[in-house]
């Protein structure tokens, strides 16, 4: 009877741990994070003091103030994830099929990164793409931008940061798909009739949609909700949703209006994402 | 076969047998990787329409022999040609060549009706639906049509990768080690449907394969490869009654090779000394190049008999039954002979209980028909110690 009832508890049990870290900083916090939403100062209290009063027009107050970072959050996070895809996915390919005896110390290079602060990695891109850095006078020696043209406190600098710190995201999922793919279904592909484009399109591409989905959500997600990037290589003019939040709360100490534009950058998230992974029909390949 | 040709079935030969198709000649096939010669100076012909079998151990060069043949790599030295059209250097989508893969290699995110359908869709036919319905009955899978090949076993799969590459009617259909995946019993069955179904077809088939059973029921011809070469090239039973080297006495089945002597001539036949002991074979099966050599006969030729029995033909006394097992068709008898050497003899259990029991003292005889010469400068272990079951890797 003790040795069933064990058996009954064991999946619990191992499951306990996990559930009550998350329960901790997860859960509470979020159940926190709603209530803070729609709460209103306290009349005459310091700043800082609020209390509930369930005001739901925080949402829309939070929202059409800051509509035009919410639109730059996603396009600058939609162009980092598409910059980053299309540099991650050759490289992947190249490491999972043509590497041959490199591809681990390949796959070490893609991480390497993270041996650096994400801060000082950051702030080293403000060097190169400075006045001083080798980027901005090659470009004008080349004539591809002016004399009077800079690249930093630019939107161009804010997503190529971006697209920099987020390529190992891209780059490990689609590796893993791609190495998991059996070589011989390309040659087999190849014996049936398709060349290398048409290969590639039918096979590989479509085989590694896994990977794809799994590395541009890896990408897009954190990127939406980033603010190191524009508050280090931007400038006021392409604040993204995270600057807003992070100085609504550090500075003015607006916790309400930082908790309701939290929760309506999540939704957003939350409902693209959904739509996006309906869109690329991946249940069927995993 | 005896079996009922389905209606699908019959219209498929009478497609396939309209297409161009021609002979395959490789001229002198050299490949390398840096210092490994994969293959060596081989020069063949498979002949239209014929089952052909590439056999040998691991690493003979096979599979590489295959993948020319394919485009899927490109010989070092040397030329290919599929009737008059000299193919050495196309594409693999540019041949009218299709592949059964080892392992299959269908593709997992396709249904099975489009894995079908891909070489079609390639080649710009819109209307697939008849050929494919038409290749799938063939197989007898029709029914499945709509699964995904992870939802197949892999007897089905191995049908699939099949109706996959014939579905295009290629000039020659190619075979890597198609059924190695499969059970021994699913194997058998595969094996004979194969034969059934390239006979329907007409297509000229190439089978790589290191299992000499597999070789030797599906195939019309058989080359042996060892070490890059071609051994020896004939039908299943040219290669297993005289074969020439001692590899391929001992990679076909099993052989005892006894030295001896050539004493002289009688006719037709070859007078050998045998330790000492007289036998006599024919001149025209023996590939010796001078006196020494190895005489061979297959373990199921020779007959036991109690000392003091009558016997006939060729005759070895002296022998001391060392090993008896019963494998249920037949009994192997392990016989230590007076020079020490243990020949193998399989007896038919034709005749109710096992005769002989361990330590019997027998005389072994067989007809002189049966006997080959091999040179007496020969490794006459060559093949032996090749065990097909753990190369499955290849």
């Amino acid at each position: 009877m003790s040795t069933t009832l064990s058996k009954v508890k064991m999946p619990y049990l191992l499951l306990l741990p996990g559930f009550l870290f998350l329960f901790t900083f997860f859960i509470l916090p979020i159940v926190n994070l709603a209530q803070t939403s729609t709460q209103t100062p306290i009349a005459g209290g310091d700043t800082g003091q609020y209390e509930q009063t369930l005001r739901f027009a925080n949402y829309l107050n939070a929202f059409t103030e800051n509509k035009e970072q919410f639109a730059r959050s996603f396009i600058f996070a939609l162009c980092a994830t598409i910059l980053a895809l299309a540099i991650a996915y050759p490289l992947a390919y190249a490491i999972a099929f043509k590497a041959g005896r490199l591809k681990n110390f390949l796959l070490v290079l893609v991480v390497a990164p993270f041996f650096v602060s994400f801060l000082l990695r950051t702030v080293a891109w403000k060097q190169i793409l400075g006045e001083e850095g080798f980027v901005v006078p090659g470009l004008r020696t080349l004539g591809i931008i002016s004399e009077s043209t800079t690249l930093t406190s630019t939107s161009f600098a804010v997503v190529m940061g971006m697209t920099y710190n987020f390529l190992p995201f891209m780059t490990l999922p689609l590796y893993a798909s791609l190495e998991r793919i059996d070589p011989r279904t390309m040659e087999a592909s190849g014996d049936l009739y398709a060349n290398g484009l048409t290969t590639f399109r039918k096979v590989t591409l479509p085989l590694s949609m896994p990977g794809v989905v799994a590395g541009t959500l890896l990408t897009f997600i954190p990127a939406a909700g980033d603010y190191v990037n524009a508050a280090i290589l931007g400038s006021p003019n392409t604040k993204m949703i995270g600057n807003v939040i992070e100085s609504r709360y550090f500075k003015i100490v607006d916790y309400p209006t930082a908790a309701a534009l939290s929760f309506t950058l999540m939704a957003a998230i939350l409902i693209l994402v959904t739509v996006y992974i309906r869109k690329a029909g991946t249940e069927e390949l995993v | 076969m005896g079996r009922s040709v389905p209606e699908g079935r019959r219209q498929l030969v009478a497609d396939v047998s309209s297409a161009t198709r021609g002979d395959l000649r490789l001229t002198r096939i050299t490949k390398t990787y840096g210092d490994f010669t994969a293959v060596n100076d081989l020069s063949l012909t498979i002949p239209e329409g014929s089952f052909f079998a590439l056999l040998g151990p691991s690493g003979c060069g096979k599979t590489t022999t295959l993948r020319m043949i394919a485009g899927l790599e490109e010989p070092t030295v040397g030329s290919i040609h599929l009737g008059s059209t000299d193919i050495t250097t196309k594409r693999p989508y540019q041949r009218p060549i299709n592949t059964v893969f080892q392992n299959y290699a269908l593709f997992p995110h396709l249904t099975i009706f489009e894995n079908i359908a891909f070489g079609l869709r390639r080649r710009g036919i819109k209307d697939v639906d008849a050929d494919v319905n038409k290749v799938l009955e063939l197989v007898e899978l029709p029914h499945l049509a709509q699964r995904k090949p992870t939802q197949l076993s892999g007897g089905q799969q191995q049908r699939i990768a099949l109706a996959r590459a014939i579905v295009n009617r290629p000039a020659l259909l190619l075979l890597d080690e198609p059924l190695g995946a499969l059970d021994l019993k699913l194997r058998r069955q595969m094996q004979i449907e194969l034969k059934w179904i390239q006979r329907e077809v007409g297509l000229t088939f190439v089978h790589v394969t290191h299992d000499q059973e597999e070789a030797m029921t599906m195939a019309d011809t058989i080359a042996v490869m060892n070490e890059g070469e071609i051994e020896q090239m004939g039908s299943p039973a040219d290669l297993y009654d005289n074969p020439e080297t001692a590899f391929v006495a001992n990679f076909l089945g099993q052989s005892n090779l006894i030295k001896g002597r050539i004493e002289g001539s009688d006719g037709d036949n070859l007078v050998v000394d045998l330790f000492g002991q007289k036998i006599a074979m024919p001149k025209k099966r023996s590939h010796a190049v001078d006196n020494s050599i190895y005489a061979g006969i297959r373990p199921e030729k020779f007959r036991i008999s109690l000392v003091g029995t009558p016997t006939r033909g060729n005759i070895l006394t002296g022998g001391r039954i060392e090993d008896v097992s019963y494998i249920g068709v037949s009994t192997q008898y392990q016989v230590l002979m007076p020079w020490g050497q243990e020949l193998m003899v399989f007896e038919q259990n034709d005749d109710g209980v096992a005769p002989f029991d361990k330590g019997d003292e027998v005389v072994i005889s067989w007809e002189p028909n049966f006997t080959f010469a091999l040179r007496g400068d020969e490794d006459a272990d060559a093949g032996t110690e090749v065990i097909p079951e753990d190369l499955d890797e290849e």
